[in-house]
């Protein structure tokens, strides 16, 4: 399987009409999960979440991919 | 001054209630003549409701504030008879390119869906928006448009509203049965009244400029995050009419807006942003603060509040003027039935009840723009820049850059007006939404498109193949409905033939009237005067459209 890398999000229970509205929505919970957090403790949410999310996916290839993108651009950039 | 623009003035007309004793009552007034008061006077008078309009000034909107006018408010300016100028004078763009640092991520064409009449949106100063109303309502007779009237105290009652206006000439009193306030955002209605308004300001300053450019210059939309000629920042370039650019920089909430205002400070900042020594003129420039706020209720008794007065959002999406005109889109015809005696006060109710919705909606989008502009805090910079530099590659992560997301109008799904789907139906046209446009041709006589027949009362759109095979008892059930307490006005849209008895009939040339509602032969759809779906059925059921009518117009069953 390849990485989706096409835009995925959806929100199954609640009817939106406009496409960017379940994107928008993660993102603003995304955001909200830091609220009141210090530096330490939104690393490690976001940590968390990274590992929640692979268990998630479950396949190590498409994970290894998946980390090669994210550190694509970061380093030396 | 404007080098491109002159403001009107518009006369003040000493008024007879001056010099008479006597309390004149009148049927609505508006207070208010920015493009929400403007449009409600229209609406109302195009239903053969008088109106007295009280402005305190005597012009149009001063200097740049609405640029952008979204697909659903233009169609609503159809229908009040300046959508057509609005869209000639206004520039359309497709085209936005959008920049993180020092790179361009991404670039867009928002080619629109086809076969609509108007276009997703045309960028045009707030100016000519209000002078166009303005002409449009001076061109109506029950329109009582009154200059330099200021309203200083208002009386709500049981029965009656009465302002106290100050005049030029002296104050006077006039009551009213409607009282609609479109004062604004400060609305002196509302704080005369003692109501609140909930909700945020933004800790943050925008300075906005507008610029005649003499070179030529793409009509694009051009979004910075972070630039290097203004760091840490957004600005935002958009083309209005008259070679007229706008420029929203963000300035942070430390900037002192008086510094920051003055042209020395200005014309650096924009010659850097154009990068190049192209010649270009100030015409306009300020500074300020934007609030995302809604009051509670719209409708308090007999005052009824609309646009800026009862909701206020960020500017990013454009949904201001955009959704003050869908509340008074929403409000006329409710009111011409209350105002008629045909339906009761609590129709009222759902004006508020709807509108609160879209309020919601338009502030949720709003904010999650301005959050994702101007990130609060290092773990949102962090994910925002993450996702700016993602979009360089993949197009999942364009999806997430929200640099405004465009008003469009709400599906008022939850609406006790809406008569729940019996019958299986795709796509979205579902109860509570608002009409999609088509092509389609009118033998009869009328628009080439689908959304200008309708929008006065309420109409029954019936689909058929042949339309002159309208059977006679559904022609006679048809008939009978249109004699109603509230009448719903047949219109068939059928691919050949006329309907019998001269009922309105419109061809589906391109067959996507019957894509976009799903059309079968022998489906119905109840459509509100707003143009909002109420109910649909896929057979004619006279008792069926009788009981959603009544659950449309609040009436007991
Ligand atoms: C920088 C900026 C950019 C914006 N961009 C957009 C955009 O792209 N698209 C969009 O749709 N919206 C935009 N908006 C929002 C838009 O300008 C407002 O939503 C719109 O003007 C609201 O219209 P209104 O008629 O409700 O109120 P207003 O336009 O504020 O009109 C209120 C009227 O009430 C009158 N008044 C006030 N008090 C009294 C009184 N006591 N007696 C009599 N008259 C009184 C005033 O004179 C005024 O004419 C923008 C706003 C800003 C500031």
């Amino acid at each position: 399987m390849m990485i989706n890398l096409e835009y995925n999000f959806r929100e199954p229970r609640t009817r939106t009409f406009y496409g960017y509205e379940a994107g928008d929505a993660f993102y603003e919970a995304l955001i909200e999960a830091h609220r009141d957090l210090d530096e330490e403790q939104s690393a490690l949410v976001n940590a968390r979440l990274v590992l929640l999310l692979a268990n998630h996916v479950g396949d190590v290839d498409l994970l290894r991919e998946a980390i090669r993108l994210a550190r694509e651009d970061v380093t030396g950039g | 001054m404007l080098k491109t623009y002159q403001y009107p003035k518009f006369p003040f007309v000493r008024p007879a209630e001056l010099d008479s004793p006597q309390t004149r009552h009148v049927p609505v007034i508006v207070v208010g003549a920015g493009p929400v008061g403007l449009s409600a006077a229209i609406d109302l008078a195009q239903r053969n409701i008088p109106v007295v309009v009280l402005d305190e000034d005597d012009t149009v909107s001063i200097g740049s504030r609405g640029v952008c006018y979204a697909k659903r408010a233009l169609e609503i300016l159809d229908r009040y008879g300046v959508g057509e100028r609005v869209v000639q004078k206004g520039v359309s763009w497709n085209v936005g390119r959008t920049f993180f640092r020092d790179e361009e991520v991404f670039r867009f064409n928002l080619v629109p869906e086809p076969d609509h009449h108007r276009p997703g949106m045309v960028n045009l100063q707030q100016y000519y928006l209000e002078e166009y109303l303005i002409e449009r309502a001076r061109e109506l007779p029950n329109i009582d448009l009154r200059w330099k009237s200021t309203v200083i105290g208002v009386t709500p009652g049981e029965d009656a509203v009465t302002v106290r206006v100050e005049t030029p000439a002296g104050a006077y009193a006039l009551s009213c049965d409607w009282l609609i306030a479109a004062d604004g955002a400060r609305s002196p209605i509302r704080r005369m009244l003692g109501l609140d308004i909930e909700g945020k300001i933004f800790m943050d300053r925008f300075l906005i400029a507008d610029v005649v450019m003499k070179a030529d210059f793409p009509p694009e939309r051009w979004f910075w995050f972070d630039p290097p000629f203004h760091p840490g920042q957004s600005v935002l370039l958009h083309r209005q009419a008259d070679d007229v650019w706008r420029i929203d920089f963000q300035l942070g909430w430390d900037a002192d807006p008086e510094e920051e205002k003055k042209p020395e400070r200005v014309i650096p900042r924009i010659r850097a942003m154009l990068g190049d020594d192209r010649e270009f003129e100030l015409e306009w420039v300020s500074v300020y603060t934007f609030q995302c706020r809604r009051m509670k209720r719209f409708n308090h008794g007999r005052v009824l509040f609309v646009g800026d007065a009862a909701h206020q959002v960020s500017p990013f999406g454009a949904r201001g003027a955009n959704s003050g005109i869908q509340d008074v889109d929403n409000l006329g015809w409710k009111l011409e039935l209350v105002m008629q005696g045909k339906a009761p006060a609590a129709l009222l109710d759902t004006y508020s009840d709807e509108r609160t919705y879209a309020a919601d909606e338009n502030i949720r989008n709003s904010t999650r723009s301005t959050d994702f502009i101007t990130p609060k805090g290092n773990v949102s910079k962090t994910f925002r820049n993450a996702v700016l530099g993602l979009a360089r590659h993949h197009p999942f992560a364009r999806g997430l850059v929200n640099s405004g997301r465009l008003s469009v109008p709400s599906f008022y799904v939850d609406s006790p007006l809406n008569t729940p789907d019996a019958d299986a139906f795709a796509g979205r046209m579902v109860p509570g939404a608002p009409m999609d446009d088509a092509p389609v041709s009118a033998p009869g006589g009328g628009s080439p498109w689908l959304l200008p027949h309708f929008g006065q009362g309420f109409r029954l759109m019936i689909a058929l193949d042949d339309a002159a095979a309208l059977d006679a008892a559904t022609a006679e059930g048809l008939a009978a409905l249109r004699r109603g307490a509230i009448p719903a006005e047949p219109i068939v849209v059928a691919r050949e033939g006329a309907a019998p008895g001269g009922i309105e009939t419109l061809h589906d040339v391109k067959g996507r009237v019957r894509e976009r509602y799903d059309l079968q032969p022998g489906t119905v759809y109840l459509i509100r005067p707003d143009q909002h779906v109420a109910a649909r059925w896929r057979r004619f059921d006279p008792t069926a459209i009788e009981a959603a009518l009544r659950r449309a117009s609040v009436q007991g069953a």
